[in-house]
């Protein structure tokens, strides 16, 4: 057949796109080529090689498309942008899986410290940032965004803005998790907690980042619903306040322009309360709200019923937000920063506890009319059970906040307990909710391959996260306890490495909890991955479920 | 959304429920009030930024040897800030004071003892000792869980160290031109034991050790920079002098 030949033309987007790569490459170049230390250069050739296989893909995207930019409708429906989602899901399951499993390796060191190895590469100290941001910013920030761009699609009953935008941001924040992660080996690090990568690597998601916000912000703007859904305003809460956070916590002087190293522009008291101000709201706004954005679109949508209350959801939002932001002092009890600030911070902590459990409340009355389904959904009860265990780490969180408690649990396991119950109870069960919804429908498929293994994988994990928390709620008050022992002469009972030594118990039992949490994320990988493939595993129950109607995606 | 059949008020969210703009407005305005009430003051207010004296910059090889605590991640296991009760004052020392940290770039009060705080662990072993214990901890505590640091024994990249003054400077650290300009030198200066120019350099900071840290005269380690730092924490400030009344918060 003789095809018209239209005039093709460049969209903004891919002569933008060409024009930024072409200058980022050329930047790297010169980067690369003026380097004063081994990992900057690495990673300036590492951005170059970025570059110039961005360009390529660009351009040869432009030459074998059609002359027509893409439908934003088909046959009246919205045309749904979901390759960059899919990448983020996918992308999202690998650096969990990676994440969980260095967060093993660490946690077997701590308890067998010849697994450090002697080597600079592998010890404790540079893999313990590796952990963290594998799986708050890979795992954790993949999921935001994968999660975040399907849902305002599909809330605002329209195609994504942008037309490569939206693969800059999830390639683009990829590409700065791989700058993060191979600094940390190579000790490029500007040693603030949950902040580590260097200036260079913060400067490049920030503009990522600001992409991120236009996208989003842009397709809301295209909405054919009046309404801004709920979800979009948590997600949009996540979204500015952490690039304020971004922005401030990580003001920092570099020694030098062609060098990794730079000093953080704040020092002592001042640098410690701007970290945690940073810190605790990396928690409250990454780890909280955008999962709550996540939770208030996937429950509802997953048990067919409606979000609870819209009254609850405009109140506990905004009281939330506010309350978030003061609570950071309550890191820093009894240390040299002001007491009127250690108050401020432990008193809107505590308050903090009414917001939070707002949020979980709304989501788990949603199950109203719906309860049974509990029984027969393991991907519903996956994302029920994480609403308990956020309500637990929202009363634990306040409760550790009272001066008094806190200066028994500071510096010690408690802490870390505190965070994984939060951090696997609540982020990480929401996510996997959040994914066994996702991925079946952005693929077209009708269920998970096997809802069986999702009921591995549940009870499995479960089992992992309470033998997390429990050893570590044991170590912390013992460490806590110990440090402050007088004997009866009035002399400090215990040596510190006494209190060290009492520990080994519990960070073994702490490791396997560990080790079965990432057997449950692998039973996941392999669920999603023959989902993905198209497989459906032969289950009697599957067939009962048949006779219900299948959750299409709504139009 | 429900909000049309809302009575009054509540139909008032609307604005921000049909209007994006006012949506990110109101959440900026929001998110920044409790972080401008906590952070601000903490840049007049007298305890914060009170100058005590006895208090220095880092030498250069302070500097380079705590850029190396940094690097390995010390701080994710050892904290610097000793709290003002009786069983941790008894165990470490004076509880630490504002100003004590006021050159840290970043601050390293860390948030967990996986071992022991190291707020004022200067001078509380011998040179050999870290030495012992960074190479091989158990050697010298046998159930030890920490790391061994023995790569530390390779020589220390010092040229360019003024540049890494120069930019603390730009960040407030009162750095002298005489320091910049002799940093470089320094750093040898302070890894010797019988250098002749070592009087100049304790004027130019004062109460700095200056001894062959590492045990090995003929080069300047990494071990050298992370122990003249680690001997010189907590030192400066001498509490027979200081006032604890001056420091009511």
């Amino acid at each position: 057949m003789a095809a018209t030949i239209q005039p093709k033309y460049m969209t903004e987007g891919e002569a933008g796109l060409s024009l930024a790569m072409f200058a980022g490459l050329l930047l790297c170049l010169i980067g690369a080529a003026g380097a004063r230390d081994a990992a900057f250069g690495f990673h300036a050739y590492l951005g170059a090689a970025a570059s110039a296989a961005a360009l390529l893909a660009t351009l040869n995207r432009y030459t074998s498309r059609d002359s027509a930019p893409v439908p934003q409708e088909i046959g009246g429906k919205p045309n749904y942008n979901l390759g960059p989602v899919k990448f983020g899901a996918v992308a999202a399951m690998g650096w969990g899986i990676a994440g969980f499993l260095i967060g093993c390796i660490i946690a077997f060191q701590l308890w067998a410290p010849e697994l450090n190895l002697g080597i600079e590469y592998t010890s404790f100290g540079r893999l313990r940032p590796l952990h963290t941001s594998a799986v708050i910013f890979a795992f954790g920030g993949n999921v935001l965004i994968a999660t975040s761009l399907y849902v305002v699609q599909r809330t605002c009953r329209t195609r994504l803005a942008g037309d490569l935008a939206p693969w800059f941001v999830v390639l683009g924040y990829n590409f700065f998790i791989a700058i993060a992660g191979t600094g940390y080996l190579l000790g490029v690090t500007e040693g603030k907690e949950y902040a580590e990568p260097e200036w260079y690597a913060d400067l490049w998601l920030t503009i990522v980042w600001v992409v991120y916000l236009l996208v989003f912000l842009g397709t809301i703007w295209k909405r054919k619903e009046p309404h801004i859904f709920v979800a979009n305003w948590f997600y949009l809460a996540f979204i500015v306040t952490i690039a304020m956070l971004h922005i401030v916590n990580n003001l920092a002087m570099p020694v030098s322009v062609f060098g990794s190293k730079s000093y953080p522009v704040f020092a002592g008291v001042q640098d410690a309360l701007v970290q945690w101000w940073y810190g605790h709201n990396a928690v409250g706004f990454f780890l909280t709200a955008g999962f709550l954005a996540i939770m208030y679109y996937f429950i509802p949508k997953r048990a067919e019923r409606p979000v609870y209350s819209y009254r609850l959801s405009i109140i506990h939002f905004w009281a939330l937000i506010f309350m978030y932001i003061w609570a950071g002092p309550h890191h820093l009890h009894y240390t040299a920063l002001p007491d009127w600030a250690q108050t401020l911070g432990m008193t809107f902590s505590i308050m903090l506890w009414m917001p939070s459990w707002g949020g979980m409340i709304n989501g788990l009355m949603t199950l109203s009319g719906a309860w049974d389904k509990l029984r027969t959904d393991p991907i519903l009860r996956l994302m029920v059970v994480s609403l308990a265990f956020y309500g637990m780490a929202t009363f634990e969180g306040p409760m550790m906040s009272i001066k008094a408690v806190n200066s028994l649990s500071h510096y010690t396991d408690w802490t870390i307990g505190h965070v994984h119950s939060g951090a696997l109870g609540w982020v990480a069960y929401v996510s996997f909710g959040a994914l066994y919804c996702l991925v079946p429908w952005i693929w077209n498929r009708r269920e998970v391959y096997s809802l069986k293994l999702v009921d591995w994988h549940f009870w499995i994990s479960t089992l992992g996260i309470v033998l997390y928390i429990s050893s570590m709620w044991v170590a912390g008050v013992m460490q806590g306890l110990m440090w402050r022992a007088y004997n009866a002469l009035g002399f400090l009972e215990y040596s510190f490495i006494e209190t060290v030594e009492a520990m080994q118990p519990y960070y073994l039992i702490r490791a396997v909890g560990g080790v079965l949490f990432l057997i449950g994320a692998l039973i996941m990988a392999y669920n999603l991955a023959m989902t993905i493939m198209g497989y459906e595993a032969e289950e009697p129950e599957a067939e009962a479920r048949a006779l219900t109607p299948a959750l299409a995606p709504a139009e | 959304m429900a909000s049309s059949a809302q009575p009054g008020l509540w139909k008032r969210h609307e604005l921000f429920e049909k209007h994006s703009i006012l949506l990110i407005i109101g959440i900026l305005i929001v998110v920044a009030i409790g972080g401008l009430i906590e952070i601000v003051p903490l840049f007049y207010l007298k305890s914060t930024i009170e100058k005590v004296e006895g208090m220095r910059p880092y030498t250069p090889l302070e500097l380079a040897g705590r850029n190396v605590y940094i690097r390995e991640g010390c701080y994710l296991c050892h904290s610097q800030m000793v709290r003002p009760m009786r069983d941790e004052v008894e165990r470490y020392g004076h509880f630490s004071l504002a100003a004590e940290s006021m050159y840290d770039h970043p601050f390293q009060w860390g948030s967990k003892r996986t071992g022991p705080d190291l707020a004022r662990v200067g001078g509380k072993y011998s040179d050999e000792w870290h030495r012992d214990h960074l190479k091989n901890p158990k050697s010298v505590v046998p159930t030890s869980i920490m790391p061994s640091y023995a790569f530390l024994d390779r020589p220390l990249e010092f040229d360019a160290i003024a540049a890494d003054l120069k930019a603390n400077r730009a960040i407030g650290v009162p750095y002298t031109d005489e320091m910049i300009a002799r940093a470089r030198a320094d750093v040898a200066i302070q890894a010797s034991a019988d250098d002749p120019a070592s009087g100049e350099f304790q004027k130019r900071y004062p109460n700095a050790a200056a001894r062959d840290f590492d045990g090995d005269p003929k080069r300047v380690t990494e071990l050298d920079a992370l122990v003249a730092y680690l001997q010189m924490l907590g030192t400066l400030v001498d509490f027979k002098l200081y006032e604890d009344k001056q420091n009511l918060r």
